[in-house]
């Protein structure tokens, strides 16, 4: 077991980046121009990285597996992204936004890392104005706010529940106009089959032609990997069909330590399954839990009624109702941290006070909100004692003004109209904030290789805040890793090219067709879906919302034994050297299934309950995480070494000279 | 349900495609159409055939990847849904599908209902954006006030996905829809403005080199639009344009 280096600058905490900006070596303009960088995922930390890096100087390479960068899946959140700007004068700072984001993250986040991120999150939300994002605005003229889970002030900006699609599409048109240039070469359509080191330092990748089947080398000074979260292994999660860990884990296993991957976050407001044929879960804002309240039925007896069909949910009276985050938390109320919410969905579900045919299913109820705006639109409209169909008329239109496409998505998913009817949610995979180790220049251990955005792990602790995906995705690509990576490259500049035809590409690349020969030669009993679905339903149900000792040690063995399995009998029709949509689907189930397994070797390994990792053997008399700062205060990355039983854990400790160690509490 | 499918398969780019026809049980109104098409594939690579191959990913309505031409209209009979928000309860049992890929010259089949929109990349590479670096040292993103009711239609400009629907729904194929949300959205918007006279110019250029068709007014492609993106955008594209032209 070694111990890791952070390399986080030295000096007071609010002096960090700006010293750091000023120590570390930069490359000049000309030299910027024989540079080449790789750029693998165009999201909002790629394509922000790529705009950037291209604005520079440098020559770039990008690289997605859509046929638009527009399409990487940051497009897929709603509901905002967070900055300090006090622009509502409700107490805001930095300070406040880097306090919330670490007790949020249940203290397993590095202090430096997240200061940083408060710092430049101003700069987000101009950068983006000025780029023509078209956030949401007030009448005077001035960007709107409001609020979300887990803090006390008003600080996130939105476009609509479109948020994650304007910001992506902004840093799209920056990568356009780089494009238009010719300092971004656009690879669409492309997959990393495998990361290429020489002498130590990555200096490129093996990629496939996803059209044409083709395998490419393309060699690079640094490559920077920006391809999101694993939550896919799960099999259903909010993340998109095609969402994988396959450049992740190929770099992890050329020599970059993956961290904390048991730390992954269910979001506690999606629509729940609704049978075997379904292939994704569908996320429903956060920004709904404004408005929205929470409840179950207090009597078992009402909830079984409404499972079977006998009873709708607005027949409830108020007095027989349980909001039980009001209940339980009344300081936050709705508003709790989303593994705080998850878990009191599931506690409640279990007890048996679930309401959908599966009883895995919550109410989420708009009809207090449409009564409160309908009242006030009344008033301000100067309707005096307007009736109840009015005051519901006028609050259903605020109310459809905000989340409109939302409600509109429930509907046509769900079949039921929520502005009569309560939503019905269940917690769903969403995040992970696990993801390679990197260090305070976003470099992860292998030199020249680089991980910025949900692909590292490094801002959210145990648990990520909403709307601090997209904060952190521009964060880390517009304005952290374009300067760090300069250091880097400040080496490199007597270089020249990396040829191609070294005996290191030749040899990633002879790796990369030999194992999809190896998987097209499957003896063809069972196709990919089968298995992705299999190990799914072990993650679900051993390594999800709660976890315990027993079936974690369950689903380890469980998930080698599927993995022998899924080699020697999977099933590929069509041929390598053309397109082929299963055998994309292989690869990276064929990662999952390595992935899992350190994922649960993770979790069975961290004795403590914290953020979204709940382990049964931990917690308090009343249900809630119990941590353990003694032992667990660290950040457990994992270094390769064959199968994911041998890994071996590597560990960074985390220091908290600014802020006390507390028990989270949302009381 | 039990439903009869017509299905265009097409093995690449320069092979002839044909329609094929398939008959699938066990469809549940719960399905979405792209699940629906998921279970016909687990029965053809079950039975060793290829699968249907067909362009997806989120599956939540947003990232514009999934297309397809069902029964003659893009994204099927619903209205403001992508393909893979349209829900078989749409469907009746013993319904009889066609499923082709979105047809235009601009948009070549890359295979089965698989086709390439690359087209769509060059027009906003021309002009879809605006020129600012991304270092982050601009002005205090409240330092120019927007009136709200600007904001908004640009944002609703802005809610396009590219998918291309608006381009298959066309007789002429025309990109006009997709072309003038996003020249829209910077019209309207002060930041944009600066660069509006050179961006409708380089971006209707592009669109026409890439051999979409012209605008005749039908309207089919604001129906059948699943962003519900506006005509009105079109007009707004055509007067930018004309002023443009006139400044030289």
């Amino acid at each position: 077991m070694g111990i890791l280096d952070s390399k986080i600058p030295s000096g007071p905490l609010a002096d960090k980046w700006t010293k750091h900006k000023n120590d570390i070596n930069l490359v000049n303009p000309a030299n910027k121009r024989n540079i080449d960088i790789i750029v693998v995922g165009t999201g909002l930390a790629g394509g922000a990285a790529a705009a950037t890096l291209a604005e520079l100087g440098y020559n770039v390479k990008t690289f997605c597996y859509q046929d638009s960068p527009r399409r990487a899946h940051s497009i897929a959140a709603q509901g905002g992204i967070n900055a300090a700007k006090n622009y509502q004068g409700d107490g805001d700072s930095n300070y406040r936004l880097f306090y919330d984001t670490i007790k949020g993250g249940d203290y397993r986040s590095r202090e430096a890392n997240v200061y940083r991120l408060a710092e430049v999150s101003g700069n987000i939300i101009d950068q983006c104005v000025a780029q023509g994002v078209p956030f949401a605005r007030e009448y005077g003229g001035m960007l709107d706010n409001r609020s979300f889970g887990g803090v006390l002030v008003s600080r996130t900006f939105y476009a609509k529940g479109q948020t994650g699609q304007q910001l992506l599409l902004g840093a799209y048109s920056a990568m356009n106009r780089q494009i238009n240039r010719g300092k971004i070469q656009a690879f669409n359509r492309h997959e990393m089959m495998d990361l290429v080191l020489v002498d130590g330092k990555a200096r490129g990748i093996i990629a496939r032609n996803l059209v044409t089947g083709e395998i490419e080398r393309h060699s690079a000074h640094a490559v920077v990997l920006a391809t999101g979260g694993y939550g896919n292994v799960f099999f259903l999660s909010t993340n998109a069909m095609g969402s994988n860990v396959m450049a992740a884990w190929r770099a992890h296993r050329k020599g970059a330590f993956f961290a904390n991957p048991c730390f992954t976050q269910i979001h506690p407001t999606c629509i729940p399954v609704s049978g075997d044929h379904q292939s994704k879960l569908t996320l429903m804002s956060e920004s709904l839990r404004n408005d929205g309240r929470i409840w179950v039925p207090k009597k078992k007896e009402d909830a079984i009624a409404i499972r079977e069909g006998k009873l709708k949910p607005t027949e409830i009276i108020e007095e027989d109702r349980d909001y039980y985050l009001e209940r339980r938390y009344p300081a936050f109320g709705n508003l709790v941290p989303r593994d705080v919410a998850s878990r009191a969905a599931k506690e409640r579900c279990d007890a048996g006070f679930g309401v959908n045919k599966t009883g895995e299913a919550v109410f989420l109820d708009f009809a207090s909100a449409i009564e409160r705006y309908g009242k006030e639109k009344a008033l301000t409209s100067g309707l005096k004692n307007p009736d109840k169909a009015t005051i519901t008329k006028l609050g259903e239109e605020v109310v459809e003004a905000k989340y409109g496409n939302l409600f509109q998505m429930y509907e046509k998913i769900v079949d039921q109209n929520p502005y009569k009817t309560p939503m019905m949610i269940y917690p769903a995979v969403h995040y992970t904030m696990g993801g390679l180790w990197v260090d305070y220049n976003l470099q992860t251990t292998i030199p020249g290789c680089y991980a910025a955005g949900e692909a590292n792990f490094s801002d959210h602790g145990a648990n990520r805040l909403g709307a601090s995906a997209l904060m952190q995705g521009l964060a880390d690509g517009y304005f952290v890793l374009p300067y760090t990576i300069g250091d880097y490259l400040s080496k490199d500049i007597r270089t020249g090219a990396i040829p191609t035809d070294s005996p290191e590409f030749e040899e990633a690349e002879k790796q990369v067709r030999e194992r999809m020969e190896k998987l097209m030669s499957g003896s063809g009993i069972h196709s990919v879906d089968y298995y992705h679905k299999k190990l799914g339903k072990i993650m679900w149900n051993k390594c999800g919302m709660a976890r315990n000792e027993k079936e974690l040690k369950e689903a380890i063995k469980e998930i080698s034994a599927l993995r022998k399995d899924f080699w020697e009998n999977v099933k590929i029709p069509g041929s390598i050297d053309s397109k082929n949509q299963e055998l994309e689907k292989a690869g990276r189930v064929a990662d999952f299934l390595e992935l899992g397994e350190l994922f649960a070797k993770d979790a069975l390994h961290r004795n403590e309950s914290c953020g979204g990792h709940f382990r049964e053997e931990y917690q308090t008399e009343e249900g809630e995480a119990l941590r353990d700062d003694e032992n667990f205060k660290y950040v457990a990355a994992w270094e390769y070494k064959g199968e994911p039983k041998d890994a071996e854990l590597h560990k960074e400790d985390l220091v908290y000279e600014n802020i006390e160690l507390k028990t989270r509490s949302y009381k | 349900m039990k439903l009869y499918l017509k299905i265009w398969r097409q093995k690449d780019a320069s092979s002839p495609g044909k329609i094929v026809d398939y008959t699938l049980d066990g469809v549940e109104g719960d399905m979405s159409f792209l699940e629906m098409l998921d279970i016909l594939n687990e029965e053809l690579v079950s039975k060793g055939e290829e699968p249907v191959e067909f362009d997806h990913d989120c599956r939540e309505g947003i990232c514009g990847t999934c297309s397809l031409q069902i029964n003659g209209e893009p994204h099927g009979p619903d209205r403001l849904v992508t393909t893979c928000q349209l829900h078989m309860r749409k469907f009746n049992d013993g319904d009889t599908i066609v499923i082709e890929p979105f047809r235009a010259k601009a948009f070549p089949v890359i295979k089965d209902l698989i086709v390439d929109r690359s087209s769509f990349e060059r027009i906003q590479q021309a002009g879809g954006y605006i020129s600012v670096n991304t270092s982050g040292n601009t002005v205090d993103a409240n330092s120019i006030p927007i009136n709200k009711y600007d904001a908004d239609e640009a944002m609703d400009a802005a809610t396009c996905i590219g998918c291309g629907a608006c381009v298959a729904a066309c007789k002429n194929a025309s990109a006009m829809l997709f072309t003038s949300a996003k020249v829209s959205q910077f019209a309207l918007l002060p930041q944009g403005r600066i660069e509006a006279t050179e961006r409708v110019q380089n971006m209707v250029r592009q669109m026409d080199l890439e051999g979409f068709g012209n605008c005749t007014n039908t309207g089919a492609c604001e129906i059948e639009c699943p962003k519900g993106i506006s005509l009105t955008n079109i007009a707004r594209m055509n007067r930018e344009y004309l002023s443009a032209t006139l400044k030289g």
